[in-house]
């Protein structure tokens, strides 16, 4: 039995322990805002903040989550940083099919958290992981910029 | 604002009946049904069609009949609706329709989702439900004040009477559910609109950024298992036999069966699944595909494309290309390509003896609910399918075998349990239904001036349409209409044009990939018109206008796209401009891209791209489309190849099924071409054409190497 926090809640996760941690979430948590794309660490759809650090949950199994603190789309604090990023992806009508956007939205909580404002180097490398096959790339970058600008009109 | 996924089909047809409380316009268009009835639809009497709700509360339900998979259907239908009915637009929200006859296509006869088709195929239809039921609603306020409804006029929710009388449509509806609706209604002249042409959000946004919406892949179900299916690794090959022995001691796998294609193992969850899956030992029959090469292909394919063979066009003069003072020959090449949508393929099947319910991303829903319904013995008046919201699809959820459809269908029959399939991305990537792989060979002579005087255009690849239930539609005389597609169309006055097409077979099975034909076709059209222009010394831009002379609108668009790339200026060492334009799905887009190579691998920049796609409907959804389309386009370019070496596919996730990412996004532009039209064109696919020659073009200007193959990335540039 592997014991960890999702969204502030402890899990008592019993299941088999090589479990991938999208399908304990998808599967036996209900939680089916983490996407699956490729299963392999290659597309980001399933990226979750483990202990605060954004993380792939298609390739974490349970048995290395005990003790630790998994927060996913739907357990994001309603915090600055994420009013901020949702607010800009709505303003910049980032969104197509959106398959791919809670992961950028993981992705884009996790960059402006620790740095409230990236150069364009810095949000291309932070946000390179999550593929989007929409093409929604141009509104995303903006999308991050505008969420920073607002997080530093903050300050 | 809300969009919410599928209402039960039950429930809506139940409120529907009721009329609880609420404004249901019973509307219908006739259109040509042929295609449906070929697909065993059902050929019950056509129930009153409803596209829209008006609540109690005055909230506004659009039902749109088309898949939303990224298009922006969700936002833009609600727009042709809402533009006449003079509603509040905060008021409205959007579903999916189920698979239902009178959510055809208006031409085609079947509900479907493609060809850049879907605000125009509602154009109309939708514009005139919104002016019926804003008839309706003035009608009843009339009544109501025993005033003429010419006094009164409907603004943002309201029907406004003499003397300061105002009643909201959310009281009206009852009483207008009760009137006929009007046969014949005016609609508004363009310059009238308020909302169509205005830059607006979706409406969808916040749900999916919360992820709140349900996709196929998201369906939860009382007892709901997971399959996952074991599909041949060599295309075309048959399951001989195979041991269960060691998958049934996998806790929570629950049943294996063989499908028609595989074998599936059903278990609790996808882990459970995925193990089984992984422990099977199948033996294979290989069958014709087991010494299949995409190398071996290539070859057969380059040498009929120096055969004759059936013409779709012929030349006036086949002999004038002989008096050319230069010829320029050249073969070009394009790999089978993958869909790869970001959410992989699934589908849920409840399976309850005499009716069944399905859940599914389909584009195809007409096609889809008949195959299953055949799938598990019953009438497609039992099916009911739920069109779900997909991530993504590009052609891929709209296969005329409905692949996916009928093996969740066949495994919820045989287990008897509810049942949602799973397509891993292996699965995806190898799961057999790719753009085909062509072979085009193209002579083109000059004469002393520079003048194109005779163009043969050989083309081989498999056809994606033949075979299928849209075969008499669309091959005529041997001539699949969407392999040469974009060439023998050509807006280019090309003298003594001539156009070959083979259509070879092979066990590789072929669906269209957005943008269809034009995918492959523009990619030769423009790098062969670029060589052209090299090999009479002129200008790529002033060569194509002189060609363009009787097309204005395509000479338009490029000479926009022209300018405000700045074409002809000068730009940084190590950088380089090329352009292309394509004309497809009653759109014309031009692009401008700027390159340079980092470390051998090539960099784009920059792309600038004009399009005119008729009468605009929502421009922010035009810019996003133009975007994503070159983004798709981009990563075929530049990327993205399906190979086959002993009949295996040999990629098999996104490490060695390249796709673009983030980081190599170029900057785009995209202006919209202001040309007056009065109805809208296709917006979804026209931009993915013009972007790998653009780029082909582009590299030559940098390096003086002509790609004639795709992707680029595998031609060596430094």
């Amino acid at each position: 039995m592997t014991k960890f926090y999702v969204n502030g809640e402890p899990v008592e996760f019993r299941a088999a322990p090589d479990t991938p941690l999208l399908w304990a979430l998808r599967d036996h948590l209900g939680l089916t805002g983490t996407k699956f794309g490729c299963g392999l660490s290659q597309c980001g759809a399933c990226t979750v903040h483990v202990n605060g650090e954004p993380a792939l949950a298609c390739s974490i199994p349970v048995s290395d989550l005990q003790g630790k603190r998994v927060t996913t789309i739907e357990g994001l604090p309603a915090n600055a940083v994420t009013k901020a990023v949702k607010g800009a992806w709505v303003d910049k009508d980032v969104v197509q099919c959106g398959y791919c956007q809670p992961g950028q939205v993981m992705a884009a909580v996790a960059l402006l958290t620790k740095n409230k404002s990236p150069s364009d180097a810095e949000i291309d490398a932070a946000m390179d992981g999550n593929l989007c096959r929409c093409g929604t790339y141009p509104r995303i970058r903006e999308a991050v910029k505008t969420a920073a600008a607002k997080l530093a009109g903050k300050r | 604002m809300k969009t919410t996924a599928n209402p039960s089909r039950r429930t809506f047809l139940k409120a529907t009946a009721a009329l609880s409380g609420g404004l249901v316009i019973a509307f219908w268009l006739p259109g040509r049904r042929g295609l449906a009835r070929a697909q065993g639809a059902p050929k019950a009497p056509i129930p009153p069609n409803a596209f829209l709700r008006i609540a109690k509360d005055g909230t506004v339900t659009v039902m749109v009949k088309n898949l939303e998979f990224g298009q922006g259907v969700t936002t833009a239908l609600p727009m042709l609706v809402v533009e006449e009915l003079e509603c509040d637009w905060s008021r409205v929200r959007a579903e999916l329709a189920p698979a239902a006859p009178e959510y055809a296509h208006t031409a085609f006869g079947m509900q479907m989702t493609g060809g850049s088709m879907s605000v125009g195929d509602s154009w109309t239809q939708l514009r005139t439900v919104g002016a019926q039921a804003r008839t309706m609603l003035v009608a009843a306020a009339a009544a109501q004040w025993k005033v003429k409804p010419e006094a009164c006029r409907a603004e943002k929710g309201f029907v406004i009477g003499p003397g300061g009388k105002k009643a909201s449509f959310g009281s009206l509806a009852e009483a207008a559910a009760k009137l006929p609706a009007p046969e014949k209604v005016a609609l508004k002249d363009p310059k009238q609109f308020k909302l169509i042409g205005k830059p607006t959000r979706r409406l969808d946004s916040v749900e999916r950024i919360e992820a709140k919406t349900v996709f196929g892949l998201d369906v939860k179900r009382p007892g709901l298992h997971t399959a996952l299916v074991a599909h041949p690794p060599v295309v075309g090959a048959r399951v001989a036999k195979f041991d269960a022995q060691k998958v049934r001691g996998i806790a929570g796998v629950t049943h294996v069966v063989q499908t028609s294609l595989g074998v599936a193992v059903v278990a609790k969850n996808f882990w459970a699944a995925k193990k089984g899956r992984d422990a099977l030992e199948i033996e294979w029959d290989a069958g014709p595909g087991a010494t299949l090469s995409s190398e071996g292909l290539r070859a057969e394919y380059a040498a009929l494309a120096k055969q004759p063979g059936p013409m779709a066009k012929k030349a006036a003069d086949p002999n004038a290309i002989k008096a050319a003072a230069k010829t320029v020959v050249a073969e070009y090449e394009v790999p089978f390509l993958a869909h790869a949508p970001m959410e992989p393929l699934n589908c849920t099947v409840e399976y309850r003896g005499d009716s069944a319910e399905v859940w599914c991303g389909s584009q195809f829903q007409t096609v889809d609910q008949a195959a299953a319904a055949k799938a598990m013995g019953l009438t497609p008046d039992k099916v009911t399918l739920h069109t779900m919201p997909a991530g993504g699809g590009f052609g891929r959820r709209a296969n005329p075998a409905s692949d996916y459809v009928v093996e969740a269908c066949e495994i919820a029959k045989s287990v008897k349990v509810p049942v949602k399939t799973v397509w891993t991305r292996e699965d995806d990537v190898r799961g057999g239904y790719y753009r085909p792989m062509y072979v085009h060979r193209v002579e083109a002579g000059l004469d002393a001036k520079g003048a194109i005087v005779g163009w043969n255009h050989a083309i081989v690849g498999q056809s994606i349409i033949a075979g299928t239930a849209f075969e008499p539609f669309l091959v005529k005389e041997g001539i699949d209409h969407t392999s040469v597609e974009g060439v023998s169309d050509t807006p280019y006055d090309i003298p003594n044009l001539a156009v070959t097409l083979h259509s070879p077979k092979s066990p590789v099975t072929t669906l269209w990939w957005r943008s269809v034909g034009h995918s492959h076709t523009a990619f030769v059209m423009e790098t062969m018109m670029d060589e052209l222009a090299a090999a009479a010394g002129e200008d790529p831009l002033a060569f194509r206008r002189k060609l363009l002379a009787k097309h204005p609108r395509v000479v338009a668009t490029l000479d926009l796209a022209a300018r405000k790339a700045g074409w002809g200026t000068a730009l940084p060492k190590g950088r380089a401009r090329g352009i292309a334009v394509h004309e497809s799905f009653g759109s014309v887009c031009a692009q401008v891209a700027e390159v340079s190579l980092e470390k051998g691998e090539v960099k784009v920049h920059r792309v600038v791209a004009a399009f005119d796609c008729g009468l605009v409907v929502n421009p922010m959804t035009v810019e996003a489309q133009v975007q994503g389309a070159i983004a798709f386009g981009l990563s075929a370019a530049l990327h993205s190849a399906i190979t086959i070496k002993d009949g295996k596919v040999q990629q098999s996730n996104f490490h060695d099924y390249r796709v673009l990412r983030l980081s190599e996004m170029p900057k785009v532009e995209v202006h919209i071409v202001s040309s007056g039209a009065d109805k809208p064109t296709g917006v979804g696919e026209p931009a993915t054409p013009p972007i790998a020659p653009a780029v082909a073009n582009a590299l030559f200007a940098l390096t003086g190497k002509r790609a004639r193959s795709l992707p680029l990335g595998k031609t060596s540039w430094a």
